[in-house]
């Protein structure tokens, strides 16, 4: 599904990723993990198509297609969704007008009409149980005034609405409580399908004692230095990262 | 150095016209009227139109307006003019009051004042002079400051027709009354509409004010309006201008507030050549609240000019600016927010806020706060920003696989609704949220908007549903 071979990335001239190597296939669960600062986020942003990066080498290639020759919105009605650390607040759009939009900008990408309103709503009911949300959340702008659980959920059910093959999860689990936590993990394990396929990024191990990954990759640098299954995860957390620094090449 | 002669030019040819209007249309003036009347063209003498060296017409040129030549009319054009046939009413919902002023006059359907069972009066400014002389003489020209401004003055000089609203003691007029301003005139015209709306102790009025224009053709309006807001009296007031690129609109709007009154008031601009709105709040009485809100959507080679003067005379008031603009290709706006408390207004809170997105490096805006405070305990801020769409945000809608255009559309849209969220009348401001929604994805032409539909070379129609305007 996702094919990424030696993707250099940098940003402002600073290199950041230096030759990243990765694939997904259809059902699997990629965790990706690390320290700050070592190019999770960007990873995720280059896969999204935000253009505050320029790729120095490799390529990226997304069901057979040339990933980096997509714009954002050709990748994301292509089936990739990025659930973002930092959801930004756009105040005046009320939630439903923007996933109306968004819904409709993807059916009419794959040549529908748009969803007829009574099925819209029903299916925004429909998603806003799968991550627990009760609240009057349709009038209200996007993230506006959200706590930061709230956001998080936000993205979560944003992704139930988009329904993406590939969803990047890119801190999703940072500031929130063991609670928020668990609906957020809960919503994901019912999204997943043998025909999609998630890359969670995160700091800490703890997410993945919920999201249960098939592969753990550990990012540092700007490489994978290590790469395996979920019991990585323990490893990692119970050696820290200063393990890795002592092993990495420098 | 044409501008300044032809604005000579002009400027004598109204001192003509007002000598030739004394002897004729000016005659059966109460001497209340004419004596003010006789002020405002000395002071209109002395000061003249304004020009770019003054600091409040910096950025608003009339230069080239004022070269042109116009026609004045100061007597309606055909006298026994049977409205229902000019206007066609296609009324199935009547939810407001409605007047209409057409090329200046005031016509609504052969009765030009109508009092309610109430005690309210609405109709014809003209008319109203002759039957409520004691209103007049109480209220008329007492708000309007002719002192600084000649335009204001030129108006009072030749004041003759527009609005009068006379809401009594205590009375809320429960439908919204709405006023179109209609020019329809195949000569280029000058028009100076005049209204007064009082609204004594307690009473409530929701007003609604739309200019438009029915043919392209050069106009100038320089319309005056006093507002005097009793003792807890509660005015919701809205402007809105969609005009064409060849006009030039310059209202000045003057509310006087006394104690624990309340006004909100709300100018749209849609569409407009030159449009120019100079607003004046005076709170005079203690515990006075002001809401003064706007929303420009200008493009092309359009200019939209706001000057907001707000003046704390006494303690205890509170005043809350709000103005929002988006410009687009070479569109230009300026945004200048007076904000004074005098040594006595303690205890003022006053918020000013004026945000700008620009869509082009040629879009411009000028914006000044102007504070000027002289009482030490008060409260008072001003925020002024002018931006391009969040990239952010931009983003994150793209993520969701939003184009770039409807990006855009969904970003400026939610720019405006904080203006639009604060009208307080649902009709209008479902009709108003459509209409800068369809602004905005280009689609509002001049010839394609509320009440009127002139391409069919129809008679003018309108509808008084409000949710149509």
């Amino acid at each position: 599904m996702l094919f990424i071979k030696d993707l250099e990335v940098s940003i402002e001239g600073k290199k950041i990723l230096k030759g990243l190597t990765l694939e997904v296939k259809p059902g699997e669960v990629h965790a990706i993990m690390g320290p700050n600062g070592t190019g999770k986020s960007t990873l995720a942003n280059v896969i999204a198509g935000r253009d505050l990066y320029e790729i120095g080498g490799g390529k990226v290639s997304y069901k057979g297609k040339d990933l980096l020759e997509l714009s954002v919105e050709e990748r994301a009605n292509e089936g990739i969704f990025l659930g973002f650390q930092y959801p930004v607040e756009i105040p005046g759009v009320s939630m439903t007008n923007f996933l109306r939009t968004a819904v409709n900008e993807r059916r009419a990408y794959h040549g529908l009409d748009p969803m007829p309103a009574g099925e819209f709503l029903r299916m925004m009911e429909e998603k806003k149980q799968l991550v627990e949300i009760h609240s009057q959340l349709a009038s209200r702008s996007v993230n506006e005034g959200f706590s930061g659980g709230e956001k998080k959920r936000n993205e979560i059910f944003q992704m139930a609405m988009l329904e993406p093959e590939l969803a990047i999860l890119d801190e999703t689990d940072s500031g929130l409580d063991i609670d928020a936590l668990k609906v957020v993990a809960n919503g994901v394990n019912k999204l997943r399908r043998p025909d999609n396929a998630f890359i969670v990024i995160t700091h800490y191990q703890r997410l993945l004692d919920y999201i249960i990954p098939d592969f753990v990759h550990v990012l540092f640098n700007g490489r994978i230095v290590r790469s395996g299954g979920k019991e990585l995860a323990l490893e990692l957390e119970e050696k820290g990262y200063e393990w890795l620094k002592a092993q990495a090449p420098a | 150095m044409d501008t300044i002669i032809t604005d000579n030019s002009l400027k004598g040819k109204m001192i003509t016209l007002f000598g030739e209007n004394l002897r004729s249309n000016f005659s059966s003036d109460s001497e209340h009227i004419r004596s003010i009347r006789l002020q405002a063209i000395e002071r209109f003498r002395e000061l003249g139109f304004p020009s770019p060296t003054e600091e409040k017409w910096r950025s608003t040129n009339l230069g080239k307006t004022l070269m042109l030549e116009y026609v004045q009319h100061f007597a309606p054009l055909e006298k026994d003019i049977d409205v229902r046939k000019v206007f066609q009413c296609e009324v199935f919902d009547l939810d407001t009051i409605l007047v209409a002023q057409y090329n200046g006059w005031l016509v609504n359907k052969g009765e030009t004042l109508t009092s309610l069972p109430n005690g309210t009066v609405i109709g014809s400014l003209a008319d109203a002079m002759r039957q409520y002389p004691e209103i007049f003489e109480k209220h008329y020209g007492k708000y309007a400051d002719m002192q600084h401004d000649g335009l204001n003055a030129l108006n009072t000089a030749f004041a003759q027709d527009g609005l009068f609203i006379y809401v009594p003691e205590g009375v809320t007029v429960e439908k919204p009354v709405q006023i179109i301003n209609l020019i329809d005139l195949k000569e280029n015209f000058f028009v100076q509409p005049r209204n007064l709306i009082v609204l004594e102790k307690g009473a409530s009025l929701r007003l609604v004010h739309c200019d438009h224009s029915l043919r392209h053709k050069e106009s100038l309006i320089n319309n005056v309006s006093e507002f005097y807001v009793g003792e807890g009296a509660y005015l919701d007031h809205y402007k809105i201008q969609n005009k064409d690129n060849s006009s030039t609109l310059i209202t000045t709007t003057f509310f006087h507030q006394e104690r624990e009154s309340r006004v909100s008031t709300n100018t749209i601009v849609l569409h407009g050549g030159v449009v120019r709105n100079n607003i004046s709040v005076k709170l005079a009485g203690e515990y006075a609240e002001a809401d003064i809100l706007g929303l420009y959507l200008v493009d092309r080679e359009q200019h939209v000019d706001t000057h907001v003067h707000v003046d704390h005379a006494v303690p205890h008031c509170t005043s809350n600016e709000m103005f929002k603009g988006i410009l687009d290709d070479q569109a230009s706006g300026v945004f200048n927010g007076h904000i004074l408390v005098r040594r006595e207004a303690q205890k003022t809170l006053a918020y000013q806020n004026n945000r700008n997105l620009l869509l082009t490096d040629k879009a411009r805006i000028h914006t000044k706060p102007h504070l000027e405070i002289y009482a030490d305990d008060v409260k008072c801020s001003h925020g002024a920003t002018v931006g391009q769409l969040d990239p952010e945000a931009m983003f994150y809608l793209r993520t969701r696989g939003i184009g770039e255009h409807a990006a855009r559309m969904l970003l400026m849209y939610a720019f405006a609704a904080e203006v639009i969220g604060k009208i307080s009348i649902q009709a209008l401001r479902e009709r108003i949220d459509e209409l800068v929604a369809k602004r905005l994805r280009g689609e509002l032409t001049i010839c394609d908007q509320c009440v009127i539909d002139c391409r069919e070379k129809r008679p003018v129609s309108f509808d008084i549903d409000l949710s149509k305007i």
